[in-house]
């Protein structure tokens, strides 16, 4: 009798572990989550999945290395593809937290956007900080940054990004700072004092937010009057909710999105797999379908349609006064910008 | 009386039995301690000695460590410090552990990340006259400054952390120096910390006193209903309840239209982004702590008293802070050291609801640790907010004897 439960038991353990072994493999993939993550799924998650059968798991944070840099340090990385922005990408490559990529894997790259390939990170979309109104809500329209620094035209709480990024560089632009000069300025202490005096002068009226999904529900609360906010997620709430916002492309700050493996992924080399599959202008421009990024290869942008390019970035009408992140700049000066920021704002 | 053989056995007896007892009741309770040892206390103190661990240079340069803690830091290193430079610089490039220590050292003066790296990646394979190939390399290695940060980076264990978590560091004589006023962020933080505990603790004592003794007081089936009404919220999620506090309070919430729609105010009120949310939502959630220390002390009062005082001709008014009150006194010391130092903690609700002028400390600890992966700093700043806590402690166990806490 017990012979016969133990053989039955074996027989059940090992068909429940052949059925295991025969189940395709799962690449963690972690991004910004909110609608850049809806958007992803659509355009590159569920297609690679058809193709080749490899599931995924998403989750979501708000940037940083700090846990990849724990998960490093204690060897056990659970994340197989990490969603970075440029300084991230860079100081994770330096500091030997992200796998070099084989780059032979991509073909050929010379349509990409200068510096949108590097070792350790593919960029696979542009991505901009706009500020975006609620045309029901004002009158008068503001057309540029100085107008988010105008309190007497525009009264009214503004919301902008709990970081020095981005909103550094409009203070300099609303007090008169050409684009092509912003980081020339910012570079010095003077710069940086003035920077902050133009802050000064909105500092009670600023609601901060974190995570990139509050910019447009701190709008449709109606708790801010203007927003400083990644432009897809405006788009998506006026695509999807027919939400009446209006975004200010002027002053836009851009930046490339990257993908990247961690050190010691589990999954590794279905990440890198997935990431020569989303490399390819046919797939690179779907995104586009579902949230207002662009690719950055030339080819991809040909095949999207006259109508979805309007809404872009990069597209001429709202490339006006934009201004590239400068990435180095911010590798090296983020953490005492940081800690300047961080005590100006307590103070 | 002398005492005889017999009695001085059977309190020897007396004595062994209760060692044997003893020794058998920290023995049950022995897994339970190995396993807060284990999962607690250990990752905590690893932690806080993260507050003083200096490796990164160790690491990655241990030659140039060893050597440059030599230098008496008066003007430019010898050139036997620069050629040890330029010897583990590509080993340290290769071996990954550069990146850490460029980071690590961004902290103490800015863009030194990035003169490592370009140091890194442009030195020569050999020279003669390193300190040269530096500078020539970059002019910033013909000041002081880097060097000097190298050789703050070899002290290993370091007083840095714990100087910069109190807006100090050692300044280029070798004393203390304060950080400049737009770079000084702690000491203003625990100052507001413990200001914002110290509010809610007194609001939550206002609003839960009365409410205790009502518990205490009320026939059994109404204060049961009211029971219900304190310990629901109590068990919901501490995050939903920050959240529906959010959507309270808002500009275009159900408070403001309430008020609006009543024409008690023409603008909507601002509740929430400023201390006055922050104290409404932390008092909400701390209350019950409150209510459910001095119940459980008030419940163990006997009536009697109140009515020997009454019937001796006392005035009610009189009676109750000469009588009642003194009696709670165990409870109210217990119930506002809780809530105290739950709120010295205080995280999510001053995230939601606060603006940038309330942050608590606990926020900027999150930021070093997630942000800025400046884990040292923010080992210090735990380090100093458990010691205030621990002090804290000394204190109110000194004036209310908070060990006699009971939880009903």
């Amino acid at each position: 009798m017990k012979y016969k439960c133990g053989i039955a038991g074996a027989a059940l353990i090992a068909g429940l572990c052949s059925a295991g072994a025969a189940q395709a493999e799962t690449i963690s993939v972690v991004t910004f989550g909110g609608a850049y993550e809806a958007a992803a799924k659509q355009a590159y998650f569920d297609p690679f999945t058809k193709e080749t059968g490899i599931g995924f798991s998403l989750e979501a944070y708000d940037g940083g290395l700090a846990k990849l840099s724990a998960m490093v340090e204690a060897k056990n990385t659970t994340w197989d593809l990490i969603d970075l922005e440029s300084n991230d990408a860079i100081a994770g490559c330096d500091e030997g937290l992200l796998e070099k990529l084989d780059l032979s894997t991509l073909g050929d790259t010379s349509d990409f956007i200068p510096g949108s390939v590097t070792p350790c990170a593919v960029a696979t979309m542009v991505w901009s900080t706009v500020f975006a109104y609620d045309s029901t809500k004002l009158t008068t329209a503001p057309k540029a940054v100085a107008d988010f620094f105008d309190t007497k035209a525009f009264p009214g709480k503004r919301g902008l990004r709990k970081s020095p990024k981005a909103t550094l560089e409009w203070a300099l632009l609303a007090d008169g700072v050409a684009a092509a000069d912003v980081y020339k300025v910012l570079a010095t202490p003077e710069g940086v004092d003035r920077a902050f005096k133009k802050l000064d002068t909105i500092k009670k009226d600023i609601v901060w937010w974190e995570a990139g999904s509050q910019a447009p529900q701190l709008l449709a609360d109606g708790a801010v009057v203007m927003v400083q906010a990644y432009n897809g997620r405006i788009s998506n709430a006026v695509k999807e909710q027919g939400k009446p916002f209006v975004t200010v492309w002027d002053g836009q700050v851009y930046d490339f999105e990257w993908w990247g493996v961690p050190t010691g992924a589990k999954n590794a080399e279905a990440a890198k797999k997935f990431i020569a599959y989303q490399a390819k202008p046919e797939v690179l421009s779907q995104l586009s379908r579902y949230i207002a990024y662009a690719p950055p290869r030339k080819k991809a942008v040909e095949l999207i349609d006259a109508e979805t390019l309007k809404g872009m970035p990069t597209a001429p009408a709202n490339f006006g006064n934009a201004v590239q992140i400068d990435v180095p700049f911010w590798t090296d000066n983020f953490d005492a910008l940081n800690k300047r920021f961080t005590a100006w704002l307590a103070q | 009386m002398s005492l005889s053989p017999d009695m001085i056995d059977r309190a020897g007896a007396y004595r062994r039995a209760r060692r044997r007892d003893a020794r058998r009741a920290f023995a049950l309770a022995l897994p339970l301690l190995a396993f807060l040892l284990l999962t607690f206390i250990a990752p905590l103190a690893m932690l806080l000695l993260r507050g003083v661990q200096n490796p990164e240079l160790g690491r990655a340069m241990p030659d140039l460590a060893a050597v440059i803690a030599e230098w008496d830091g008066a003007g430019l290193p010898p050139e036997e410090v620069a050629a040890t430079l330029a010897a583990e610089l590509p080993r340290a490039q290769e071996a990954g552990s550069l990146g850490p220590l460029a980071r690590r050292l961004n902290f103490y003066l800015p863009e030194f990340r990035s003169l490592l790296l370009k140091t890194a990646r442009r030195l020569p394979a050999a020279s003669d006259d390193w300190r040269a190939a530096l500078a020539a390399i970059d002019p910033r290695w013909t000041t002081p400054e880097p060097w000097r940060v190298l050789q703050r980076a070899a002290i290993n264990p370091t007083p840095d952390y714990l100087l910069a978590a109190l807006d100090a560091k050692i300044g280029p004589a070798g004393g203390i120096a304060a950080a400049p006023r737009d770079e000084s962020v702690y000491v203003d933080a625990f100052a507001r910390t413990i200001w914002i505990s110290g509010l809610v603790t007194l609001i939550c004592l206002l609003c839960g006193y009365p409410v205790a003794w009502l518990l205490a007081n009320l026939p059994p089936k109404p204060a049961g209903r009211l029971m219900i009404l304190v310990i629901v919220p109590f068990w919901t999620s501490l995050l939903v309840r920050t959240t529906a506090w959010y959507v309270l309070l808002q500009p275009g919430g159900v408070i403001n239209s309430l008020l609006q729609a009543a024409g008690l105010v023409a603008e909507p009120l601002p509740l929430v982004f400023n201390r006055t949310g922050v104290l409404i939502g932390m008092t909400h959630i701390l209350l019950p702590f409150m209510i459910l220390a001095i119940y459980s002390v008030m419940k163990g009062i006997s009536p009697v008293y109140m009515r020997a005082a009454l019937s001796l001709g006392a005035h009610p008014v009189l009676a109750f802070p000469r009588i009642y009150l003194p009696q709670t006194l165990p409870g109210v010391g217990a119930g506002c050291f809780l809530v105290f130092v739950l709120a010295l903690g205080y995280y999510i609700t001053p995230a939601l609801l606060g603006g940038a002028g309330d942050e608590m400390i606990s926020q900027l600890i999150a930021i070093q640790t997630n942000q800025q992966l400046n884990w040292g700093l923010a080992g210090a700043l735990s380090a100093y907010l458990v010691l205030f806590t621990l002090i804290f402690y000394f204190i109110f166990n000194r004036l209310v004897g908070v060990d006699r806490l009971r939880f009903g």
